[in-house]
């Protein structure tokens, strides 16, 4: 497989594996069926505009070079983002700071997007649920 | 350290081989068609070298057809067999787990107006003979069942299978590329009409390969053109190539004991990697016998194929993998699939094959590191100790991409 030395790099000493036990999200994406399967574990913050972003990031991966590659980019990318800065993050915007993937691996790229997407998805809902119940709360007080 | 466990996909050059080689390409670099002096010598280094060969199968000389490979010798055997007997019948049997330059040849010849019948194998990747027997039809005209399967090293029974086509009259090819100078083969024998081999399989040079054609079988003629190889393939001879490949079918066969030390340390490779918790063995027992001494396959549970490669590699471990993610048409093996592996288990899978230069080192040297390499790929996944009971649960929907 002609990979680059960006995509061996990062397979080779991928940046932020593991979990995290309290994490606010956590994405669930993939099918051994097909090979790959991440898990994305977020821990979001408010800044001090009030702003909710990506304090902590970590990923599990099974997969091919090319999805624990990508894995280890797109945590990179979305570490200390905010959550409307991430979800804005594309596949594309993955494989160029790995300078190219081979045309049957690029598909390997969604599997980092759908992480995420899942993980924010998730999120939202938990914050929503969040929000209503603090509403319901201070009507009951 | 380095090492190359990959000699089932090419095999290192035996120096003596390049060394006999050398002088075809410059110094009698001759016609082996030419009547003059040079052209002579060709010639005669052409007619040696298929007679090593021959004897090495227990075959006549002028049943062997030198060719440019494997696949050109799987591609002549059932198409020119196919084409020629077309009027006996239309009927191929043939099985799941042939190489690729037999399957694709059986389904082209499937486009022209041909049957075929690609038969099962059981779990160790075995052809059933009374399967085989079952398959039989009046317009059966050829069979072809491989001598040992190229990713699980299973050796099949190509005895048995080759005195039922005999009795049945029916044309039997075996692709032996694989199994070549490591199964003893006896054409006569074994009732085989036409066989598979290529050189560099053998440490020979890539190039050059040759078909035997038991005298009496009809076939027709794929390469039209000067009338070389007694008219079934025309082309200029290539010397260098023949001579090379004769010299590597004379050093494997000077020798069994290299087949008793590459045994030895296929079973060495075997029970080191298998002693990394959640692996299996694919293809036979090698207690059985009926495994090629140099090949071990290997399915590591929660770990992708093409990332065990690729970290190997970069240890400097040569192996190959039947993982979907690692082919261009991402899908997983058909051998793995044939014998009954499932598709999530399919990506795990690492073949690693010997030669009689591999050294002990370099199978310890393998085997440790992927050690830590399975180790280190199960940290970072998701199926790890404490998931790997919802492995078997996980939904199977395929994700919309």
């Amino acid at each position: 497989m002609d990979y680059t030395q960006k995509v061996i790099d990062a397979f080779k000493s991928p940046k932020n594996m593991g979990e995290i036990s309290d994490a606010d999200a956590v994405g669930k994406v993939g099918n051994p069926v097909c090979g790959d399967l991440m898990w994305l574990y977020l821990k979001i913050r408010r800044n001090r505009d009030g702003r909710d972003y990506i304090y902590d990031v970590k990923a599990k991966t099974f997969g091919c070079v090319a999805a624990i590659a990508t894995s280890s980019v797109m945590t990179e990318l979305i570490k200390g983002k905010t959550i409307d800065e991430a979800e804005k993050i594309k596949k594309d915007d993955i494989i160029k700071v790995l300078g190219g993937l081979p045309e049957q691996k690029v598909h390997c790229s969604l599997l980092a997007i759908e992480a995420l997407e899942d993980a924010i998805r998730k999120w939202k809902l938990e914050n929503k649920k969040n929000i209503e119940l603090n509403k319901k709360n201070k009507r009951a007080n | 350290m380095k090492a190359y466990l990959d000699n089932g996909a090419t095999t290192m050059v035996d120096p003596d081989v390049v060394e006999v080689m050398m002088p075809y390409f410059s110094i009698k670099y001759g016609n082996a068609g030419s009547l003059h002096g040079l052209g002579k010598d060709a010639g005669d280094a052409v007619r040696k070298a298929r007679a090593t060969i021959a004897e090495a199968i227990n075959a006549d000389p002028d049943e062997i057809i030198f060719t440019s490979g494997g696949t050109e010798s799987d591609n002549i055997a059932l198409k020119e067999a196919a084409f020629a007997n077309q009027g006996k019948g239309n009927h191929i049997i043939t099985t799941k787990i042939e190489h690729p330059a037999v399957l694709e040849t059986c389904r082209f010849l499937e486009t022209m107006g041909f049957s075929v019948t690609y038969l099962d194998v059981d779990k160790e990747g075995f052809v059933d003979v009374e399967a085989f027997r079952r398959a039989l039809r009046p317009e059966t005209i050829l069979a072809s069942v491989m001598h040992a399967n190229n990713e699980i090293g299973t050796i099949e029974p190509i005895s048995e299978i080759g005195s039922i086509c005999r009795e049945k009259g029916i044309i039997f090819h075996t692709d032996a590329v694989q199994s070549f100078t490591k199964v003893p083969i006896d054409t006569k024998a074994m009732n085989i009409d036409l066989m598979s081999l290529s050189a560099h399989k053998i440490h020979g040079p890539k190039g050059t390969g040759a078909l035997f054609v038991r005298k009496g079988t009809k076939l027709g003629t794929l390469m039209h053109g000067g009338g070389q190889e007694k008219r079934l393939r025309s082309g200029t001879e290539n010397v260098p190539g023949i001579v090379g490949f004769a010299k590597a079918v004379e050093i494997a066969a000077k020798s069994h004991e290299h087949i008793a030390r590459m045994t030895g340390l296929r079973d060495r490779l075997g029970s080191g990697l298998l002693a990394i918790p959640g692996s299996s063995l694919n293809g036979a027992e090698p207690e059985s016998g009926k495994r090629l001494c140099n090949n071990i396959n290997v399915s590591f549970k929660y770990v992708e194929g093409e990332a065990m490669l690729v970290h190997l590699d970069l240890a400097g471990v040569a192996v190959s993998t039947g993982s979907a993610c690692s082919q261009k048409s991402l899908k997983p093996s058909h051998v793995l699939l044939a014998i009954g592996m499932a598709r999530k288990d399919s990506h795990g899978t690492l073949r690693l094959t010997l030669s009689r230069f591999t050294t002990e080192e370099e199978v310890d040297y393998t085997v440790e590191a992927l050690k830590g390499i399975v180790e280190k790929l199960r940290e970072m996944s998701p199926l790890n100790k404490e998931t790997i009971k919802g492995y078997d649960d996980i939904d199977l929907k395929k994700r919309g991409r």
